[in-house]
């Protein structure tokens, strides 16, 4: 990937801020989520909370439905890889994904090494709990980060630990003294390039955005007070009583996040949220997955 | 001088940066209450235009945009801002903002693969042009004026008080594109 195509990635990240990802299997959903205004969807065959439930190895989609998906909608469309599945970006590349999410919701497919992202053209998003693990991603090539949260919970204190983690860390990193830098580079695990810029500019060269158990508008303004740029919701909305509501309500929230007036408003008469499972009833932690 | 920029979805703050470089200052639009704020011009950023659309409508910023572009209020869009502004969309019929006498391709390059950078001629000038899922101009009215073409098609045009372009001027670091609109602000005044 040359530098050019590189800055291009990053660029469309840009234009899905202070957006809202939303999760869908289906073009019928696909079009609730565009409806409602989600500035992309994720298309999988199976929702967070669902794979959970259904356990076992869990893959990237068939790519016939990620083209339906694709055609039922004018917005830009992600589909999930393994961690270190080349050929499956591969196949997501070859069928013009927008972005690929190289996703520790599915089954890791090596255990060392992600993807080589910057042998790609199409964008990578990547999950993380922490600065080391953010700029790994984006050494590796990643052009959007997202927390990992804890996905198909519907519980939203892991993203904010990573959040909260992650700029702790960026806040950290802009005290320390120029010369101090080659040393957590070191304890970074990360290049000292991107330790440099994130002292230099107090943020990621690339957008940043929650994912992983955000259910209610509440939530979504919780992560955008928090230093998100946008947020993915993943099982939050179509597992819940209604969908096309409680999309558009989040979408709202996320561009008013600063408003509890309108958040009031937006929280009412939602119906039933998903439901949720505890951190502690949990027995797969994802956000474990690649490191 | 103050620009008002419409911070529903999208990449605002870029805008923002680009206005502060120029010395121009600037606000955020989220609502109605930040709408009714005294300004001299307005900034409609790159982002999906559906959502931003959606958001227009649901929080009632729709019409009273519309109205006071319609009665002179200096306007530039960026790629979903130029969506917004276009009078027709191709295969879609239904008005959005709707104010300006052009009609527009969405998604015109294709999917991401096929974003670009180039650097061409707008208005007289060389500038850098990121193109990022973007649109371009298939047709123009009588009155607007065309400002820049790239491959032959139409990706900047401005009609009296309306300024657009399908690429993203703020992503880069030239600011002649936003200094040509704060002239048009300026002069208008």
């Amino acid at each position: 990937m040359n530098e050019k195509r590189q800055e291009l990635n990053r660029n469309l990240a840009q234009m899905l801020k202070g957006g809202v990802i939303m999760d869908v299997t289906t073009p019928e959903q696909a079009k609730i989520a565009e409806a409602a205004g989600a500035c992309a969807v994720m298309a999988l065959e199976r929702i967070p909370a669902d794979i959970r439930a259904a356990g076992g190895v869990s893959r990237m989609s068939d790519p016939k439905m990620v083209k339906g998906i694709q055609e039922a909608v004018s917005i830009p469309v992600m589909a999930k890889c393994r961690i270190g599945h080349v050929a499956e970006a591969q196949i997501l590349q070859a069928i013009e994904i927008d972005y690929i999410d190289e996703s520790e919701v599915l089954s890791p497919a090596d255990n060392v090494y992600h993807i080589d992202k910057t042998k790609f053209d199409v964008p990578f998003v990547c999950g993380a709990k922490n600065l080391g693990e953010a700029l790994r991603r984006i050494s590796e090539g990643a052009t959007m980060i997202r927390t990992k949260g804890e996905p198909g919970t519907g519980d939203v204190v892991q993203a904010v630990t990573h959040m909260r983690q992650i700029q702790k860390e960026m806040r950290n990193l802009t005290a320390t003294s120029e010369d101090e830098l080659f040393e957590a580079a070191k304890q970074l695990q990360v290049p000292y390039e991107l330790v440099k810029f994130v002292h230099d500019n107090g943020k990621l060269p690339v957008v940043n955005f929650a994912a992983g158990g955000v259910a209610t508008p509440a939530d979504a303004a919780l992560m955008m007070q928090l230093g998100a740029e946008g947020v993915f919701v993943g099982s939050g909305i179509f597992k819940s009583g209604n969908p096309a509501k409680r999309a558009a309500a989040i979408v709202k929230a996320v561009t008013n996040y600063n408003d509890p007036k309108m958040l009031a408003e937006l929280s009412c008469d939602l119906g039933e949220a998903m439901v949720g499972i505890n951190e502690q009833e949990i027995k797969l932690l994802m956000a474990e997955r690649g490191k | 001088m103050k620009i008002g920029v419409l911070a529903l979805q999208g990449a605002f703050i870029e805008h923002e940066r680009i206005l502060n470089k120029i010395g121009v200052d600037s606000f955020e639009i989220r609502n109605i209450k930040d709408w009714s704020r005294e300004k001299d011009g307005l900034i409609i950023p790159g982002g999906e235009s559906t959502t931003q659309f959606k958001l227009l409508n649901e929080l009632e910023l729709l019409e009273p945009i519309k109205n006071d572009i319609e009665s002179g209020l200096p306007v530039f869009g960026t790629c979903a801002g130029l969506i917004l502004l276009a009078k027709t969309v191709e295969n879609e019929d239904f008005d959005r903002i709707s104010t300006m006498d052009i009609n527009v391709c969405r998604n015109a390059y294709g999917r991401q693969l096929g974003s670009f950078y180039t650097e061409d001629m707008f208005a007289g000038n060389k500038i850098p042009m990121t193109f990022i899922r973007a649109p371009y101009i298939k047709g123009v009215g009588k009155d607007v004026e065309v400002l820049s073409n790239v491959d032959n098609h139409i990706v900047a045009a401005r009609e009296r008080n309306q300024l657009v372009t399908s690429f993203h001027p703020e992503l880069n670091e030239s600011t002649f594109v936003h200094e040509y609109f704060i002239n048009m602000v300026t002069n208008k005044k």
